[in-house]
């Protein structure tokens, strides 16, 4: 799905953010990319999207260039991103209209998606009416409106609190479930990385280097009770000591 | 709606009491009426020339009006260009201050030798006043898109024009506002300065800005503060305008439209 190789980047004569990245992301996989900050897993985000480009090495996404990829990519950001002047409904409908997807395809999809996300009560409400789960509900349902086949996640619910950023995230396996698209996030979050990933890339700083794989081999489909298990308890130890490691490095 | 009402009654107690203040001002000095005239006289020159005070502000009202729409169109216009590049900015941008720095009372004399006195010229000093607000604003609101806006368009392969007009145009309308609520109110200064020096083809048919200068003339000084009185009614009227038009097209999305619907 995406082929990484001796990936660097640089910005001007700064140091390297990212420096010989080799990874290999399998149709199906779900990556979380998690390191201290500064260590370019944002970066590596927008590389694979094509928002920013390599300085040297290459990337592909399904045999093609990022940029040329997009089609079949869906990018979602840290903040909801939506447009304040448009309802859910059109806002949901954003890609498909830019990518002149005619208006009864747009209805329908939109509105399958609104139900499969739990927003048809709110299909005529303004961003400023929703709340910050809600926005980001939008902001998911929008990405996935499009069908990609990858769909590129940076720390979508940082901001939001704890209990709601569970839900989401059991909500977001299910999506998954049903659609099957791989999937790279970018967290903070040593918990929702075990939670949500088949394998963890912990990234370390300066310059940013993947420091450790770990495959989170934990059965589908996971719920809340996934949480609670023992083997859950023992990735998060794993995950979390392996930052520390890179930390003190 | 109450709490808007109370805030309304509350400034017409001030007026009321302003207006009292004023009559009281003419009992205890005994000024002479052409120095100032007290509110009950003013009242009596507004209803004796009803007819007139409607004419000439009817005149000023659709000059103001014309100057104002007339800058809205071009500002965007420009603003559009100027949103292109920051070449395109740096090179232009310093010309829309000099728009704004250049005294309008040099300018509306050049303009009458120019174009011509009469409405068209009063109009164009109307529109001149008006223009920089419009830019400045509009383009301030075009290029300051959040950078993963224009992220999420380019996900979607969205072209130039698809940007501009789903993204950096509705993005900018609040700002677009801002400019048009300080436009309204200089473009009726920017009409009576305009008829300063405009005149009028016959007695009685210019603008306020005319009437004022022939009242002044004319010692009629009950009239002349009718007069003010119908310019400031006037740009009062703008104002509110643009606040509903600005309530009506934003208050399902913008910050600025919240306070009217919140309460």
């Amino acid at each position: 799905m995406v082929t990484i190789s001796d990936l660097s980047k640089r910005y001007g004569s700064n140091p390297p953010v990212l420096q010989q990245i080799n990874l290999a992301i399998e149709k199906g996989e779900f990556i979380s990319l998690i390191g201290p900050s500064g260590c370019g897993k944002s970066t590596l985000l927008k590389l694979i999207s094509g928002l920013t480009s390599a300085s040297s090495g290459s990337i592909l996404v399904d045999g093609m260039t990022p940029v040329n990829a997009r089609k079949t990519v869906s990018y979602i950001f840290q903040d909801a991103t939506l447009l304040p002047w448009r309802n859910v409904t059109r806002n949901v409908g954003l890609g498909l209209e830019l990518e002149h997807v005619s208006r009864e395809a747009r209805k329908a999809k939109v509105q399958s998606l609104l139900e499969l996300v739990g927003l048809s009560h709110v299909a005529q409400a303004y961003p400023r009416q929703l709340s910050g789960g809600m926005k980001m509900r939008v902001s998911v349902a929008r990405a996935l409106a499009t069908t990609p086949r990858l769909l590129l996640m940076d720390e979508p619910f940082g901001a939001l609190d704890e209990m709601t950023r569970d839900r989401l995230n059991e909500e977001l396996l299910r999506l998954r479930a049903e659609q099957s698209w791989t999937a790279v996030f970018v967290t903070h979050s040593v918990s929702e990385a075990v939670f949500l990933s088949t394998r963890i890339i912990v990234l370390a700083p300066s310059p940013g280097r993947i420091a450790q794989q770990i495959e989170i081999d934990l059965p589908f489909p996971r719920t809340s009770l996934t949480r609670e298990s023992e083997r859950f308890e023992s990735y998060v130890t794993e995950v979390s000591r392996a930052l520390r490691g890179v930390h003190s490095a | 709606m109450k709490k808007h009402l109370v805030t309304l009654l509350n400034a017409l107690a001030v007026f009321a009491a302003l207006l009292l203040l004023w009559q009281g001002l003419d009992v205890l000095l005994h000024l002479p009426p052409y120095m100032l005239p007290t509110p009950l006289a003013v009242g009596r020159a507004v209803v004796a020339r009803f007819p007139s005070l409607v004419a000439s502000l009817a005149i000023t009202s659709t000059e103001a009006a014309g100057g104002l729409a007339a800058s809205i169109v071009a500002g965007v216009l420009i603003a559009l260009v100027f949103a292109q590049s920051r070449w395109v900015r740096r090179m232009l941008y310093p010309y829309t201050i000099l728009l704004q720095t250049v005294p309008i009372v040099a300018v509306a004399p050049l303009i009458l030798m120019w174009v011509g006195p009469g409405t068209l010229s009063v109009t164009i000093v109307a529109f001149i006043i008006c223009l920089a607000p419009i830019i400045a604003n509009t383009t301030q609101g075009l290029i300051s898109v959040e950078p993963n806006l224009i992220h999420l368009f380019l996900m979607h392969n969205a072209s130039r024009l698809q940007i501009l007009t789903r993204l950096r145009l509705p993005h900018a309308v609040p700002s677009l506002f801002v400019g048009i609520r300080i436009a309204a109110g200089i473009s009726v200064i920017g009409a009576i300065t305009g008829e300063l020096f405009a005149g009028s083809s016959r007695v009685g048919e210019g603008g306020l800005g005319y009437s004022i200068l022939y009242a002044s003339a004319q010692l009629q000084t009950d009239y002349l503060f009718a007069l003010v009185l119908a310019a400031t009614v006037l740009g009062f009227a703008f104002f509110f305008l643009v606040m509903f038009l600005e309530w009506y097209f934003l208050h399902n999305w913008h910050e600025s439209a919240r306070a009217l619907t919140d309460e």
